[in-house]
């Protein structure tokens, strides 16, 4: 049974909530309040996730507590197709790791301007958010030069990955920051291919894709 | 004394909520933005709550402590703040569900906590659902003696209206604005049909297109933890951030002829009217301009 330690607002249990259920697992969700309680620095808490980070994810023996490690294990562990992280080609394994690290640049950038703005955390925000940009603009250019080669995703594959779903999160909810996504359109656009994933799930503050083309697989 | 950066005299005259005293660690002090202002506050359980302009200690503003909140005022305030009678019933599970900050002005967000009929698309299978669209006709009044807008028999079918709701059902509503930044709401509980929870929306305004929007449980609900009930209203609040951050203009038009209100938008006409009548200028359009 599969547990996740979950606050609802987090972009980061955003990321293991849409991994779990892209993957279509079963899991039981236990509450860990950010905000106001503070419950992720509780001793409790600190005992499961000695860094307090959310979320925690709990499967049998194994007790892990970072978001991009709860997405490898979980591929790696519970995804019979092997294709969200696609383990025997050494190329995508590069570049999932590579995306991966670029989702945690967008939590210390995207993610904490959302967090000043929202929850009044104290940030150099006009830092956080030129950062931001500089990593807005290099998705973009990588996903508009895909486009052009017929690549859909993150990745060099004909199929998402979970560094698709480890960056969307802090992507799509950059203008809570104050960060505008206007000046990128082909993040736009695989924002809205994301949303199509088959078994995407919303989060508050996002809403679903609309109905416009198929969901992903065809 | 340099001019405030505002100066309209009806929003300095009123009282404006700082922090939840749940929030606030005792005896340190704090600071936060009013009005454009840096505003220094603290409170602690025997001396209460002390609120002061960041360099100016020494100069006291006059500070209440009401419904778990620091409040405070740049100007001269009323004597006392608006009742919420119900807020004293012992019964009651009284806390802030959250203090989030929200890139819209005070009035704009007032009139989103009004209006019904964005329930079933922004707060899908939770506040409303499709088919049930409608915003059926309800009742509104502006009470000169009391000096606040009132909403009544509003009806709304809700597949979850609230924490402790198990299944859909007709919800009634009564809305109250006693204030031009802060409203409450009264919803058929779902543990007692014959009572009403409370949630009230206080707009902490940071300047005239930025608030901290401080959010008012009192509720009646035996069976679930606070994290659970706030958990719940940070979920909806969640949902209705963005749609608050995308409304353009961020401050509230007042001319009765700049957006075209539907019959279900009642209570924000009545709304617009009484703060043009109130004289308002700050967060708003003011008509003829």
């Amino acid at each position: 049974m599969i547990t996740l330690f979950d606050y609802e607002l987090s972009s980061d249990c955003y990321q293991a909530r849409l991994a779990l259920a892209v993957l279509g697992l079963h899991y039981s969700r236990v509450d860990v309040e950010f905000y106001p309680g503070r419950e992720h620095e509780t001793e409790w808490f600190t005992e499961l996730s000695p860094l307090q980070q959310l979320p925690v994810l709990r499967d049998e023996h194994t007790t892990l507590y970072d978001a991009q490690a709860i997405l490898v294990y979980l591929a790696a562990r519970h995804d019979a197709t092997g294709t969200w992280l696609p383990r025997r080609d050494p190329v995508l394994v590069g570049e999932v790791t590579q995306w991966l690290g670029l989702s945690r640049a967008l939590a210390s950038s995207a993610g904490a301007a959302r967090l000043h703005e929202s929850l009044g955390h104290v940030t150099d925000v006009t830092a956080a958010r030129a950062r931001a940009h500089t990593l807005l603009r290099t998705l973009d250019e990588h996903l508009w030069f895909g486009e052009q080669e017929g690549r859909s995703w993150l990745c060099a594959a004909d199929h998402p990955t979970i560094a698709d779903l480890a960056v969307f999160p802090d992507v799509a909810l950059s203008e809570e920051g104050g960060v505008s996504r206007i000046d990128y359109p082909a993040v736009r656009r695989w924002t809205d291919r994301v949303k199509r994933i088959d078994g995407f799930v919303p989060r508050s503050g996002l809403f679903p894709g609309g109905s416009a083309a198929a969901p992903w697989p065809r | 004394m340099p001019t405030p950066p505002c100066t309209d005299p009806v929003v300095l005259n009123l009282w404006h909520p700082l922090s939840a005293v749940a929030e606030t660690a005792a005896g340190q002090d704090h600071t936060t933005t009013l009005l454009e202002e840096q505003i220094g506050y603290a409170w602690s359980p025997d001396a209460g709550a002390r609120a002061w302009r960041t360099g100016a200690t020494q100069h006291q503003l006059p500070t209440l402590v009401r419904y778990g909140y620091i409040w405070t005022s740049l100007g001269t305030p009323p004597k006392d703040l608006f009742s919420i009678p119900e807020y004293d019933e012992p019964d009651r599970r009284n806390m802030n569900a959250s203090t989030i900050g929200v890139h819209v002005s005070a009035p704009r967000a007032i009139e989103n906590f009004l209006d019904m009929a964005h329930f079933p698309f922004v707060h899908t299978d939770v506040l409303g659902s499709e088919p049930h669209t409608e915003v059926v006709e309800y009742d509104v009044d502006v009470s000169a003696e009391r000096d606040e807008v009132l909403a009544t028999r509003c009806r709304m079918f809700q597949p979850k209206a609230s924490a402790s709701s198990s299944a859909g059902a007709e919800v009634e509503y009564v809305y109250r604005v006693p204030h031009p930044y802060c409203s409450i709401l009264y919803k058929t509980s779902g543990d007692d049909p014959g009572r009403k929870d409370v949630i009230a929306v206080f707009l902490q305004p940071v300047d005239q297109e930025h608030v901290r929007a401080h959010l008012l449980l009192s509720v009646l609900d035996d069976a679930h933890e606070d994290k659970e009930i706030r958990n719940f209203q940070q979920s909806i609040f969640g949902q209705d951030k963005p749609i608050l951050e995308n409304q353009f203009p961020k401050r509230l038009p007042l001319d009765p002829r700049s957006e075209t209100p539907i019959r279900a938008d009642k209570s924000a006409v009545a709304y617009r009217r009484w703060l043009s009548g109130k004289g308002i200028t700050y967060g708003v359009i003011p008509a003829g301009r």
